[in-house]
């Protein structure tokens, strides 16, 4: 097994297998993610009219159509005294972070062949680089959804100070997927095909559309093995004053380290041979 | 008593590639159909452990070697000796198979000019995200700022796309971030073939500074033999993935030349009744005006047989790989030439002006008669190029796009 350490000015390429530096190696590293994320930001927004606006515009648009279909139409009722439109826009927004984050963070080192045969540098920050500016355009989701709270007179209740421990495990969640999958299609561009899929999958197996008291008792823990299942409950009760379900926020956490650990895990053992396959 | 200090300590590197079994060129269209229907199940069943017969190549084999501090030192060797995937190995993109590396110090790495470039970002982002991304610190890289907008004289572009600099900008640009790239290891690839003359001799000046001011360690690939003698005190010859030659410049050239290194051609197709002997009249092919005719004596020697109806293709393409003429002989005269056994042939390929660009030219020559394949040899050095001008108001020909520059004219009606 390759490793390379980095000891203070001591870099060591062994192929007898040697571990350690990784974590202070990103640190060192650090402005390069920043600087990858404002590139990934600044060329998606490049000569759009629109800009930033994207990142409100779609999920607006989708709880629109939502609020139709399934508001509407299919008659599902959100879980708590809120309309149809604000329950689905809350689940919407960690949803939209999450599935950006797994299509362009998928793709991401396939896209950026040229880097990994060129140049060293560590190979997380490509994909965690699509996450981050994923993240970006979440922020700007969250700060709209104030915006729509305050016109629907909604007050989130105290539980609201746990928001951030849920924006963690979500990104948490994110990037385990995303490495994992990124890592994937370097060897087998299968994935290319599987994650646009997937994606839509988990959509719909994902409180959205519905609220996830719709699941059955017994499938619950199955459920929460999706790990955007407890979240984007979690959302709902920390922003809206749904109770809380913390049996099912547990099971989609634990799912979320578990994911995040054999993400990095399998990244780290696959990043050695990139340069080679891509 | 060595006093210096070793910056660069390689053991016994190795690196294996693992090659396809399949022949590309046997693949034909129902091949492929077939191949992609059978693919799953072959990638199935290597997942499931079982090992697909396949080819390995050693690419390197115990390459153990030492640099000091302040050292520069060139890597020689035809194409395919490993050049390459030894500074990958250094420059930590690629694993070694065996071996161990230490470096003692921040790693440079210049296997490419414009590394990371983004084609819709202006020329000042560029600088930050390209500095970035070779290991410069956010400070490092605004207090080099003027000095490296200064080097790439792009001046007023600078807030302009990237995509719409002329090629010699965006060189210019991507060499002048990296030069100012202070590391203590530097690994330079070919980077420095591209650009003018004029700027290129920049580039050379400001490799010497970083060796003489600033005591660094530089570790060069070129094929250019000139700049290798102007700035190597050592080097490291390297044959089918092997050091041959590990010492002084002076002497690791005449080895490198002996070992047929010079033209680093590529044999696609070799074969016994016709064996490809080189461009005669190499040396006149030196820095030739591009509005001049092109003569390149090809020559073989015969196999034991006696041949009739031999035909040559010639194709002339730029360093990029881009083809730029295709010649055949077949075109001439249609029952091909005889040659007798045992004797030496030449023959004279000459091409009217063809006005190329500026740069180095290589050939790809194909010999067929109506059995097959006789010889078939790509990557000829074939001439370079120069970039004096034959135009009245310019001495130099620079920053042109295209591979080729016509007798124009232009009048204002």
């Amino acid at each position: 097994m390759f490793q390379t350490r980095e000891d203070g000015n001591l870099v060591i390429i062994d192929s007898s297998g040697r571990i350690g530096g990784f974590v202070s190696e990103l640190f060192a590293r650090r402005e390069l993610l920043f600087i990858l994320i404002w590139r990934d930001i600044k060329v998606r927004y490049k000569q759009t009219v629109f800009g930033v606006l994207w990142a409100l515009l779609i999920p607006l648009l989708q709880t629109l159509i939502f609020t139709v279909i399934f508001g509407r139409l299919a008659k599902i009722k959100p879980d708590g005294p809120y309309s149809y439109s604000v329950f689905t826009l809350a689940g919407l927004i960690p949803w939209t972070f999450f599935s950006q984050a797994l299509t362009l963070g998928g793709q991401s080192l396939i896209n950026q062949q040229h880097l990994l045969t060129k140049i060293y540098f560590p190979r997380v920050f490509v994909p965690a680089g699509a996450v981050g500016s994923c993240f970006v355009d979440f922020m700007v989701g969250l700060l709209m959804y104030a915006v729509v709270l305050t016109f629907s007179r909604i007050v989130p209740p105290l539980g609201v100070v746990f928001l951030p421990v849920l924006i963690i495990l979500m990104i948490v969640a994110t990037l385990g997927v995303t490495l994992l999958l990124a890592a994937l299609t370097v060897t087998y561009r299968d994935f290319k095909y599987i994650i646009p899929f997937g994606v839509q999958v988990l959509m719909y197996a994902s409180p959205i559309v519905y609220p996830s008291s719709l699941v059955p008792d017994k499938y619950r823990w199955l459920f929460g093995l999706n790990p955007m299942a407890g979240i984007i409950d979690g959302f709902r009760s920390a922003i809206l004053g749904k109770p809380w379900d913390m049996e099912l926020i547990a099971i989609s956490s634990a799912s979320a380290v578990f994911i995040f650990a054999v993400g990095v895990r399998y990244f780290r053992n696959t990043e050695r041979r990139f340069a080679d396959i891509a | 008593m060595d006093m210096a200090k070793a910056i660069i300590k390689a053991q016994g590197i190795g690196k294996v590639y693992t090659l396809g079994q399949s022949d590309v060129s046997q693949v034909n269209f129902r091949e492929s159909i077939r191949r992609a229907f059978a693919a799953p199940f072959r990638r199935l069943r290597e997942l499931g452990g079982a090992r697909i017969a396949a080819q390995e190549f050693w690419a390197l084999k115990n390459i153990s070697f030492r640099v000091d501090e302040g050292e520069v030192v060139g890597l020689i060797g035809r194409n395919g000796a490993g050049k390459s995937t030894l500074l990958k190995v250094l420059a930590r993109i690629t694993e070694p198979t065996e071996g161990r590396v230490e470096l003692r110090g921040r790693v440079g790495a210049l296997l490419e000019v414009g590394t990371g470039f983004h084609p819709e970002l202006t020329g000042r982002e560029n600088i930050f995200l390209n500095g970035a991304i070779l290991g410069m610190k956010r400070a490092e890289i605004i207090r080099e700022f003027d000095r490296i907008v200064d080097f790439a004289q792009i001046g007023r572009f600078l807030d302009t796309p990237v995509k719409r600099y002329s090629s010699g900008m965006y060189v210019r640009l991507a060499f002048a971030v990296a030069a100012h790239l202070e590391p203590e290891i530097l690994i330079v690839d070919e980077v420095l073939a591209v650009g003018d003359a004029e700027f290129q001799r920049k580039c050379l000046g400001r490799m010497d500074e970083l060796r003489s001011k600033a005591g660094r360690t530089i570790f060069l690939v070129s094929h250019n033999l000139e700049m290798i003698e102007a700035l190597c005190t050592r080097c490291i010859l390297l044959h089918e993935g092997r050091i041959v030659f590990d010492g002084s410049t002076g002497e690791a050239l005449e080895k490198y030349r002996a070992y047929g290194g010079r033209a680093g051609e590529i044999f696609i197709t070799a074969t016994t009744r016709m064996q490809w002997q080189g461009i005669g009249n190499r040396e006149d092919l030196r820095d030739v005006p591009g509005d001049r005719d092109l003569n390149f004596d090809l020559t073989f020697s015969v196999g034991d047989r006696d041949l009739d109806g031999v035909h040559i293709d010639v194709e002339l393409v730029d360093a990029k790989g881009t083809s730029v003429t295709h010649s055949k002989s077949r075109f001439l005269r249609s029952g091909g030439f005889g040659v007798k056994a045992h004797s030496a042939i030449t023959f004279r390929y000459t091409i009217r002006s063809p006005m190329l660009a500026p740069g180095p030219y290589y050939l790809i020559v194909y010999a067929y008669d109506p059995r097959g394949v006789l010889a078939w040899i790509e990557h000829i050095d074939a001439c370079t190029i120069s970039a004096r001008s034959y135009f009245p108001a310019v001495d130099f020909i620079d920053e042109i796009k295209g591979t080729t520059v016509p007798h124009f004219h232009v009048e204002l009606l």
